[in-house]
């Protein structure tokens, strides 16, 4: 077994060996083929250009990155699985939407820029992949928002604000997998080998509203125009999270079950409780008085 | 006399006492528990209690919602509760027929629409929740789910958009479904077309009836189209808006907010007959001539009802 990245691990990788490699350079085609690799697990896929420097660095990470890599693989005869990592982002999220998407279902609007669009370029290329390589076992996970405690992604960071902007009028359907989940479901796709293209998610969803309240976070409600705007100190809201918190979405996940047979161990809502941990408390003093009036009326009521 | 008063007072300092201070705690919560009594009845601390929990799981989202938004909870004790009084109170609803609505398992309900707003739809989801304890999922347009609040509102009540994919899958849930054919047609269309029914869209909620094998029960609404008669329209401002139609009435915007109100016009509402689909193969449902003939089936229905709720009415606000 073999990571590869282009920064050096941090901390005991345990017996897995490294590679500093970038996938976007050949290189990747001789590691390879040299150690006569017969599994690929992709994860590869940047959703924000944040900490790469820049949108167009991202997107060649992600585009050319991923096309170097399956270029690579073709020529690979040892190889006999290939799993990629993608998003249930590829649905994107609009007021046409069904409300529960299926693998066959397309977006309704396709997305013209940004990650959703990479990530919508990278599956037509995995595509295209499995066609070429029949003998290749493909897997494609488009994985819901990932949440929990060592979870850096805008979502997350997005709940993690003492005050939590929402879309003003709109109270999103939001799914959520945990973190422990994804490692799940990636071991489990390498070890079965089922081929496919599966939504995977915690069952159930949660609106906005729900999430919030359960993190006892305070939101302030603004206005969809101006949301894309503002920045609000620091925090990042590239266009397809604007379009989450603005309508929401959720995905099927029968075939996960039935199909690749991964169940995951935490539903929507007990990701939110064990992400709530990460989180700092606020004071929530409405919940602390109705807490002691209910109690003193309770109290009063037995007497 | 009043002068020597003020005359004895005028080497002292007054200062105004606080009003609430002059009343002792013990009055206050004397007043507060008559207040209690008066609002919860005179089991009002187990009442508030109640209450209390209620509103400590809302504000801290201890509850839950279907896969659509559907939020039961809000929707029995805020939105219907809301709606009941208008139904009995100011349009008199009158339901009939209730019996031909299946008591379990996915149904779906085929309305005609007319009102300018979708008032018809809410008196028979309340109509419907308590005449048979079932929770109506209207199928709404994607303007609903795009304009802020009013999309909020519609999936917490339990709607989800007018597409195939929903239904059907709401369908096989077991859910009973409704659904409006006539669209923006039916509900924006002048005063002097009431009653007529408009173009039953494509019949796509034929096909997703006869794929999932469920009766379509026939829904007749009378009354609905007094409410706002809708005399004019300015398209040009619409097309601005984004919207279907601007609607001019007798009284909006003519008295403002007051043009609101809808007139209280006498409502007549009738389930008919079932329309069995299980007797097709689910194949069928990509027969065009099939679905075309269903779909007539169901509008003939509906319109003949009409006249006849028409006649039996005694008048527009009888």
């Amino acid at each position: 077994m073999i990571g590869v990245d282009v920064a050096p691990p941090r901390g005991d990788i345990g017996k897995v060996g490294f590679v500093r490699a970038d996938i976007r350079n050949p290189v990747i085609a001789k590691v390879i083929a040299k150690e006569e690799v017969d599994t690929v697990v992709h994860l590869s896929v940047i959703a924000t250009p944040g900490t790469t420097g820049g949108r167009s660095t991202m997107k060649e990470l992600n585009v050319i990155g991923t096309m170097q890599l399956l270029a690579a693989c073709q020529t690979a005869p040892s190889l006999r699985q290939v799993v990629v990592k993608s998003t249930t982002q590829v649905y994107g999220a609009s007021s046409r939407d069904p409300a529960m998407f299926t693998e066959s279902m397309e977006p309704r609007r396709t997305p013209s820029s940004g990650y959703a669009r990479d990530v919508a370029d990278i599956e037509s290329y995995v595509r295209g992949f499995a066609r070429r390589r029949p003998d290749v076992a493909v897997t494609v996970l488009r994985c819901a928002n990932v949440l929990g405690p060592n979870v850096v992604s805008p979502i997350a960071s997005h709940f993690r604000r003492s005050v939590v902007p929402n879309v003003l009028g709109f109270d999103p359907r939001l799914q959520f997998l945990h973190e422990q989940d994804l490692y799940g479901v990636l071991e489990h796709s390498v070890r079965t080998g089922v081929p496919g293209t599966f939504n995977v998610a915690g069952d159930g969803v949660l609106t906005h509203s729900q999430v919030a309240r359960r993190l006892q976070r305070m939101t302030v409600p603004i206005p969809e125009p101006l949301f894309g705007l503002a920045r609000f100190g620091g925090g990042e809201y590239p266009a397809e999270l604007r379009a989450l918190l603005t309508y929401g979405r959720g995905v099927d996940t029968t075939r996960m079950r039935s199909l690749l047979g991964f169940e995951p161990r935490y539903t929507t809502a007990e990701t939110v409780v064990d992400f709530a941990d990460s989180v700092m408390p606020s004071p929530n003093r409405a919940d602390r008085a109705l807490a002691a009036l209910e109690s003193r009326l309770t109290g009063a009521s037995g007497d | 006399m009043t002068e020597s008063a003020a005359q004895s007072l005028s080497g002292a300092t007054t200062r105004e006492r606080h009003p609430l201070r002059a009343i002792p705690a013990a009055d206050w919560a004397a007043a507060l528990e008559s207040a209690a009594k008066e609002v919860f009845g005179v089991e009002w601390e187990e009442q508030l209690a109640r209450f209390i929990v209620f509103l400590r799981r809302r504000i801290s989202g201890e509850y839950s919602v279907d896969e659509y938004g559907f939020d039961r909870e809000l929707t029995q004790r805020f939105l219907l509760a809301v709606l009941r009084p208008i139904k009995e109170k100011w349009f008199r609803v009158e339901v009939r027929g209730i019996e031909n609505i299946p008591t379990d398992g996915g149904a779906l309900i085929v309305s005609n629409h007319s009102g300018t707003i979708p008032m018809d739809g809410l008196m028979t989801m309340v109509s419907i929740h308590d005449e048979l304890g079932r929770d109506l999922r209207p199928l709404g347009a994607d303007l609903v789910f795009r304009m802020p609040i009013v999309g909020n509102i519609a999936r917490k009540a339990g709607a989800t958009l007018a597409c195939s994919e929903d239904a059907e899958r709401m369908l096989r849930n077991g859910e009973l479904v409704g659904v409006w054919p006539e669209g923006f047609k039916g509900i924006g269309k002048p005063y002097s077309e009431r009653y007529k029914l408009q173009r039953f869209g494509r019949g796509g909620f034929v096909s997703s009836a006869l794929r999932t094998g469920v009766p379509i029960v026939p829904l007749s609404v009378v009354g609905a189209e007094e409410i706002y008669p809708l005399v004019g329209n300015i398209p040009a401002l619409a097309k601005v808006l984004g919207v279907p139609y601007l609607p001019i009435t007798p009284f909006f915007p003519l008295l403002g907010p007051l043009g609101l109100i809808p007139l209280p016009s006498k409502w007549l509402i009738e389930f008919g007959e079932p329309i069995r689909t299980d007797a097709y193969d689910a194949s069928e449902a990509d027969d065009p001539m099939l679905v075309f003939n269903v779909t007539d089936q169901v509008r003939e229905t509906i319109q003949q009802t009409l006249y006849r709720l028409l006649g039996e009415r005694a008048s527009v606000f009888g």
